[in-house]
């Protein structure tokens, strides 16, 4: 039981040094994102589902709308409420939330999620990237 | 909020089922109609069980009375034009008889009906082979009305579907198209580096109770409908015309006829 020291002393050095990152940038947190609705989005008032679902599901639902567009050749979407909207990415969510740059990117840079909806999908803000 | 979190977990109920099994979503969703999201068709969109059309050749002497409907169809498609050859994409394209009819050509063919120019596209087989060849089910017939249309974003560019398209209908982006596009129209997405593409027959276009683009480019010279509706415009001109479709005997019985 000699190397009692050396032993706590080595994992102490293995622990510092294992959690490196977390107190590398302790206090360095990104600010979290805030993304800005546009005129048009505020006027609206209300997305196609409720605001937190949107936050949460909106490539769940995104991935539905183009099953059911592609696939079933149903483009119409009625919501819970009964409201009903033409599943487009392009032309329905973008008519709304026109600058991607202040919204769709705020988060997905924040969380580091590379989309590739932009590879075909074209943002209408700028038009041609 | 209470209300949202419980459309929120219905929607979750929902997506498993779909997930599960289609059938048991479609009854969920009719069944729940008024309450739970549902998708529909467009009061406006155009309905068939199987779209066809009717190339009246006669109508075309050269090749630069092809232009505008070529041009409709890249326009509203966002085809990139390529200098190089190899890259070409094309959707709707002009070739020669020889060319769209290589099993039928008689001897001492009529030279007129020879020189003419000949529109080509995606045939829309009843049987198609392509569809029968794409590990990801990217490419496939859709039951509704017969198209056979693309999943984009399932299109791992394989190309196995080209290789199976007897017709060379499929094109394939090796470069990214959108520099190569001559005018954008940012109401249709473009495609990406790696993707196969071709005619889609204007689904997007038929959803808004619209004719194909080339269709309504060419001036009564292409016909458009259902072909299982004996009362629709393209079975009338079946009826009253011989036509004739491309490599028929190998049995991928497309939906493009060719009045000769
Ligand atoms: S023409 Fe080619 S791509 Fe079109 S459905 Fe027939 S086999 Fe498939
Ligand atoms: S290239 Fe794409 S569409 Fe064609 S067979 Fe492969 S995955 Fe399917």
């Amino acid at each position: 039981m000699n190397d009692k020291k050396y032993i706590l002393g080595g994992l102490l050095i293995f622990i510092v040094l294992f959690a490196f990152p977390f107190w590398f940038n302790l206090g360095k947190a990104a600010p979290a994102p805030n993304p800005v609705l546009s005129e048009k989005a505020k006027a609206a008032g209300k997305c196609v589902m409720p605001t937190e679902f949107m936050r949460a599901e909106h490539m769940k639902l995104l991935g539905m709308w183009r099953r059911s567009v592609v696939r079933h050749a149903k483009r119409e979407f009625i919501n819970p409420e009964g409201k009903q909207y033409t599943m487009s990415l392009q032309n329905t969510c973008l008519n709304c939330h026109d600058n991607k740059a202040k919204f769709c990117d705020k988060c997905h840079d924040y969380a580091s999620v590379d989309v590739y909806c932009w590879d075909c999908h074209i943002d209408k803000s700028k038009g041609e990237e | 909020m209470d209300s949202s979190r419980r459309s929120v977990l219905k929607f979750f109920g929902l997506t498993a089922l779909g997930l599960a099994s289609r059938p048991v979503f479609n009854a969920f969703a009719t069944e729940h109609g008024h309450s739970a999201m549902h998708f529909e068709k467009g009061a406006k969109a155009l309905k068939a069980k199987q779209w066809a059309m009717v190339i009246d050749t006669r109508k075309f002497e050269s090749a630069d009375e092809l232009e505008p409907i070529i041009e409709a169809c890249n326009k509203a498609h966002n085809i990139p034009q390529f200098e190089n050859k190899n890259h070409e994409i094309k959707w709707i394209w002009e070739t020669e008889y020889h060319n769209a009819f290589p099993q039928s050509p008689n001897r001492f063919l009529s030279e007129e009906a020879e020189q003419r120019p000949y529109l080509v596209l995606c045939n829309h087989c009843e049987n198609p082979p392509c569809c029968r060849a794409c590990p990801t089910q990217a490419t496939f017939k859709r039951e509704s009305d017969g198209i056979v249309i693309m999943d984009f974003h399932r299109c791992i560019g394989c190309r196995f579907c080209m290789a199976a398209c007897p017709f060379g209908s499929r094109s394939f982006n090796f470069r990214d198209p959108r520099p190569f596009i001559p005018e954008l129209n940012k109401d249709y997405p473009t495609r990406m580096k790696g993707v196969v593409e071709k005619c889609n027959f204007c689904a997007e276009r038929l959803a808004k109770g619209l004719e194909p683009a080339c269709v309504e480019a060419s001036e009564g010279a292409i016909v458009f409908g259902d072909l299982y509706d004996p009362e629709s415009e393209v079975r009338k001109l079946l009826r009253e015309n011989y036509t004739i479709r491309r490599k028929q005997s190998l049995g991928t019985e497309p939906c493009v006829y060719y009045i000769v």
